[in-house]
């Protein structure tokens, strides 16, 4: 079985995302694998490992820059590397579109997607490849179980957590939980780069939707700072939240 | 039509339905578009979750919309993305829906795109606000892990948009009662790929995260397991709040991945956020920094936390709470 795991290139965590005049300012910002792909490509690698998968194939879709997040899985272990050229901040009904033909192509019956990207803050690219290539998915899957083409899978709901059962194909879309992602060793690393990777371009698609301005979320905080023994810190606060704040 | 998907537990419209109410009254009063509602539900089985739950739900609605549909049927329950999806699909065509608003809750957010890729139309996903602007339907969101707001326009119709809970205020009932009507919806065998064996639902008696008003949230910081019972509880039974925790929390097994708030967890925008022992990494930041109030204690008084509260409380926990208790108690 060929597993894909689909990964995106975002900001890393610690980076600071500017607005100029109402435009993204990504100048200085470094771009790394997404935390929640990691758990895909982790998970990818454990049951090649374990013999349910023999083959392992990355899935990158961006800029040609992306490559460097392909690396880095490759690097974690994964066979192969495939990047669908596109703009990085296309809609994710986009991405999964144009994504179709490369997972078709790889003959997978399994594919991991990340969660919850850190570029649009979107859970959205699971459901809708899931839905573009006519599979189920489950979402926010905390442990997988895979056997004979059947799987079994935690995940977790609105009110708790649920056990499904199924058949693959199926999309997989990570939570953390799911597998402890490795660190790639520096032999890996040089070994990664030797991989095949290869680009394609697909037609482009008509926008279903698209981004018009950026601002600045940052809220104006009072940042009052309040100091003394803890009773008196406590009686401020209490007095503060109640006549200044007015939320007790 | 503006078309509204109602989520509903033990017979009751949950909050996200009547927030979607005050969200699709003025998107229906800018377009002139109709306001409906739409109320899906397992069938057949009599109890809170089925035929009696369905009915209850419909006529509650119905004093807040002038129409409600109403889709019963087994496989609805438990709710899956498949079927959920079908039934959304079937009845925003049948019914014309311009615009289909979802909760952004964990079904919502699974669904969404679903929907919106078998209509052909456009998904605005997780905003915290949606108007028409000269006949687009425009909204704006969180992105790059809530560091910057983006304005977003749908580019195709129907638009799937997905709401964030809590974001926009709850409706008020109307005078009248609206029309209550029944929707078959054709279900297909590949709906039900995936077979649901057990559902474990968190612990009743605490306050919902989602829909908390105030949070009390726990941090590394605390320094154990046995603390943060201590001083996060403590403080949320005090304040009628909900329980959070930080990654660092849970990967360290204090506390269940259900409390977890941030960019794997949950986002939560209370009036009051209370961070005991909490940092304030970027990941957790963006699942909290839209909140009211936000009140950190922590020892240390460079933690990040600190740039984005309004009250920075610098002492220990451990002090800082059991004073802190004794005075909210003295206010009643």
């Amino acid at each position: 079985m060929t597993i894909v795991t689909v990964v995106k290139q975002v900001p890393e965590a610690e980076a600071r995302v500017r607005v100029v005049d109402g435009a993204l300012d990504l100048a200085g910002v470094t771009f790394v694998l997404d935390g929640m792909d990691e758990y895909g490509v982790e998970q990818a690698l454990r049951l090649r490992e374990a013999g349910t998968a023999s083959e392992v194939v990355v899935l990158g879709y961006g800029p040609r820059e992306t490559e460097r997040a392909l690396r880095t899985a490759l690097a974690m272990g994964a066979d192969r590397a495939v990047l669908v050229v596109g703009d990085a901040f296309d809609d994710p009904l986009t991405v999964a579109l144009a994504l179709v033909e490369a997972v078709r192509e790889a003959a997978a019956e399994m594919v991991f997607v990340g969660g919850k990207h850190a570029d649009w803050d979107s859970a959205a690219l699971g459901p809708a490849l899931a839905e573009a290539l006519g599979w189920p998915h489950v979402d926010w899957t905390t442990a997988l179980r895979v056997e004979d083409g059947r799987f079994e899978a935690e995940h977790e709901i609105d009110d708790g957590s649920e056990t499904l059962r199924g058949s693959l194909p199926v999309v997989i879309t990570t939570q953390q939980g799911l597998a402890e992602p490795r660190y790639p060793t520096l032999p890996n690393i040089m070994k990664a780069n030797r991989k095949p990777l290869e680009e394609r371009s697909v037609e482009p698609r008509p926008k279903r939707s698209s981004a018009r301005s950026y601002a600045a979320l940052e809220r104006q905080r009072r940042r009052v700072v309040i100091e003394g023994d803890a009773r008196s810190a406590a009686d401020e606060l209490v007095r503060r939240l109640r006549d200044e704040a007015k939320v007790l | 039509m503006i078309l509204i998907v109602v989520e509903h537990a033990a017979g009751e419209p949950r909050r996200s339905a009547l927030e979607l109410v005050s969200v699709g009254r003025s998107l229906a009063q800018a377009s002139g578009a109709p306001l409906a509602a739409l109320v899906l539900a397992g069938a057949g089985t009599g109890g809170t979750g089925g035929a009696l739950g369905a009915e209850a739900v419909a006529e509650r609605m119905a004093s807040f919309v002038p129409d409600v549909h109403v889709v019963e049927h087994e496989v609805l329950e438990p709710p899956r993305a498949e079927t959920m999806t079908r039934a959304l699909a079937h009845a925003a065509t049948t019914l014309g829906a311009s615009v289909l608003l979802l909760p952004a809750s964990r079904l919502g957010l699974s669904c969404g795109p679903r929907v919106a890729l078998r209509l052909g139309g456009s998904l605005l996903e997780d905003v915290t606000s949606v108007a028409f602007e000269d006949g687009a339907v425009v909204a704006t969101r969180p992105a790059f892990l809530a560091r910057v707001s983006v304005t977003v326009v749908a580019e195709a119709e129907p638009v799937v948009v997905s709401v964030e809970l809590g974001a926009p205020p709850r409706a008020s009932p109307l005078g009248g009662a609206g029309g209550v009507h029944r929707l078959e919806v054709p279900f297909e065998a590949r709906d039900e790929r995936l077979q649901s064996l057990s559902r474990r639902a968190l612990a009743k008696e605490r306050v919902a995260l989602d829909e908390a008003e105030v949070v009390v949230c726990g941090g590394r910081g605390l320094g154990s397991a046995e603390a943060f019972e201590r001083h996060v509880l403590r403080l949320a039974e005090r304040l009628g709040a909900g329980v959070g925790a930080t990654r660092a929390v849970v990967d360290v097994g204090w506390r269940s991945y259900a409390e977890q708030i941030g960019q794997t967890g949950t986002t939560v925008a209370p009036r009051l956020f209370v961070a005991l022992g909490v940092s304030g990494a970027v990941q957790h930041v963006s699942g909290m920094n839209r909140s009211g109030v936000i009140v950190a204690v922590n020892t240390d008084a460079d933690a990040p936390i600190f740039r984005i509260s309004d009250y920075c409380v610098v002492g220990d926990v451990n002090e800082v709470v059991p004073a802190l208790d004794e005075a909210l108690a003295g206010i009643g």
